[in-house]
């Protein structure tokens, strides 16, 4: 194979997987769009109707040994203690130094 | 007493010890060594065990005279479209020891079957022969010289003739890991351990974060920087292809595009890509450091948004149309990996998805690692062309953790300073290996800097962009 063969070759593979790779990012982008979109809209009180009172959110329990102040959301407080400890031992930072405000499972399927 | 001698003398010339003495022995003594070393390197310092102790238990077995696991001539011999029916056919194997018709019976089985005979024809003519006498070379020269001769059939290589060998022969006649080989020949495991990572594989950070797919993209740089060098080292362009993609940093991705351009490369194809993978943690740290500056390196990126299920479900059906749409031969990886990522997501077949990552996984990862080992055959390996493969591999890895950082460098100019270039390195696939460096990386710039999940997007992408690197070095250079 000649060399200029071969330099034709890698510089059009790599284009060729960025415009691969460019034509899926919009695609991905576009599903994005469209499946926000589809979320369902917050509905608005039909006229003549009562407003119906927003239903409070249950005020998730306040963990144990985080001064009162560490909300939990859908988070064991086993898990929740395992976590604050992790971080901080990744920070190098003692854990009476850190100010943990709420932990969420965000991944929950 | 003679008798006993006479026993024992046969039972040492036929050892395998004897193999050792005999010529080119030395060669399987070195090969026995780079497979205690390569083990050592599995066990002790923990490179890509689960790979490496296959590959290297498989050179070991296949480099023991004697043993006849594998065979390497047979599958020199093999070829894709068998010009006869092998299912009724008799099978040859003409090496020296393994020989089952005489030399001049198979020269005539060869010409007979380049002219289109039967094996049931050739077998009934050769007992007439045995039986009544005749002269077996005149009918040699009769078939070899008739119009009928075909020589995609019988190959006159070096003045020996050579039979062209169907998957049913080599089954047939070759030993266990011939056997087992016959899974990479065919693509099957490549594919499966494909399914696998796809079920082990989150993309929701990448869909998330779709720009990340350019870090994949631009991490491909390696790939294409090493097939150069390859041709410059007087590779050919279906070997320097296969050289190339193990700067993909993507096992099953190397072993598949290997296996379809150069068969004769995979031993050294597949153990350089998987120790260099192993050794990620060193090669790619040195590179962020010397490409990125300390205030680049402590960037901390915003979380990311989340995922919902229908996203991650339509994904996988979504790149799977689309990349086999535009390159159709990257079908077999990409289609393997997101059918295993649709079992992931989809959220009822998790029985499916459990046996695709755990079971399937590491069944397959048994068979490929011992069978690609067994390629690795000393006349093969112990060549000058093995070194070269090592020094390109280990340059196709630097240069795709080059061409991701600096794509990376330019995001975080383009972002204004909220993209973290490090996370570029990640493209180089080697999940999840590359997006922890990154991590570790940041962190240390920046000891509140959590990387991880922002370095996912590119590693996943990586994956995505070394299969269609792939795809498109085996549309170019493929049959």
């Amino acid at each position: 194979m000649k060399l200029s063969e071969a330099a034709i070759d890698a510089v059009m593979g790599y284009a060729i997987v960025f415009l691969g790779i460019a034509l899926l990012v919009i695609v991905v982008v576009l599903m994005g769009k469209l499946m926000a979109a589809k979320k369902p809209a917050v509905v608005s009180p039909v006229a003549g109707t009562a407003p119906v009172p927003p239903i409070p959110e249950k005020e998730p329990e306040k963990a144990p040994g985080a001064a009162g102040e560490l909300k939990l959301y859908d988070t064991p407080e086993r898990d929740a203690a395992m976590i604050m400890a992790i971080v901080a031992d990744e920070l190098h930072t003692p854990i009476n130094e850190l100010r943990f405000i709420s932990i969420r499972e965000v991944n929950k399927k | 007493m003679d008798n006993i001698l006479e026993t024992l003398k046969k039972l040492w010339l036929e050892s395998g010890f004897m193999g050792f003495f005999a010529s080119g022995g030395w060669k399987s003594l070195i090969m026995i060594a780079v497979a205690l070393v390569l083990l050592y390197l599995g066990i002790k310092k923990k490179f890509e065990p689960l790979l490496l102790v296959g590959i290297a238990f498989g050179c070991l077995l296949t480099n023991l005279p004697g043993a006849g696991l594998y065979h390497m001539g047979m599958w020199d011999a093999y070829v894709h479209e068998c010009p006869y029916d092998p299912v009724n056919d008799y099978a040859l194997y003409n090496q020296a020891e393994e020989r089952v018709y005489t030399q001049d019976e198979y020269y005539y089985y060869v010409a007979a079957r380049a002219c289109g005979r039967t094996g049931a024809q050739i077998e009934e003519h050769l007992e007439t022969l045995h039986s009544e006498g005749g002269d077996i070379s005149a009918d040699f020269q009769t078939l070899v010289t008739s119009p009928e001769y075909d020589n995609s059939v019988a190959m006159s290589i070096d003045g020996s003739l050579v039979v062209e060998l169907s998957f049913t022969d080599i089954a047939h006649l070759g030993g266990l890991l011939d056997i087992l080989y016959i899974g990479v020949k065919a693509g099957i495991y490549p594919c499966l351990i494909f399914i696998g990572v796809g079920a082990m594989t989150d993309f929701g950070p990448l869909i998330a974060n779709p720009k990340s797919f350019f870090l994949g993209a631009a991490a491909q740089f390696g790939v294409f920087f090493a097939f150069f060098g390859a041709v410059l080292l007087g590779f050919s362009g279906n070997e320097a292809a296969s050289i190339g993609i193990i700067g993909g940093a993507d096992g099953p991705t190397a072993i598949m595009t290997c296996m379809l351009l150069a068969p004769a490369l995979l031993g050294p194809i597949a153990i350089a890509a998987y120790s260099y993978m192993a050794l990620i943690p060193m090669i790619q740290p040195p590179i962020m450091r010397l490409l990125t500056t300390e205030k680049e390196r402590s960037v901390k990126m915003e979380q990311l948004r989340e995922v919902s299920k229908t996203e991650k479900i339509v994904f996988p059906i979504l790149v799977a149309g689309f990349v086999i749409l535009l390159l159709p031969s990257t079908a077999p990886l990409i289609g393997c990996l997101m059918f295993g990522n649709l079992l992931r997501e989809t959220g009822v077949t998790e029985r499916l998805s459990d046996v695709a990552q755990n079971a399937l996984m590491n069944i397959v990862t048994l068979f490929l690692g011992i069978s690609v080992g067994a390629t690795t055959v000393a006349a093969r390996f112990l060549t000058l062309n093995t070194i070269k493969i090592v020094v390109l591999g280990l340059i196709a890895f630097c240069f795709s953790t080059v061409g991701g950082l600096l794509v990376g460098k330019l995001m975080y100019k383009l972002s204004g300073g909220k993209i973290n270039p490090l996370i570029g390195a990640a493209g180089v696939s080697a999940v999840p290996m590359a997006a922890r460096v990154a991590q570790v990386e940041g962190q240390k710039a920046n000891p509140s800097n959590f990387l991880l999940m922002h370095a996912m997007g590119p590693n996943v992408a990586g994956v995505i962009g070394s299969a269609i690197a792939a795809g498109f070095l085996i549309k170019v250079f493929g049959a």
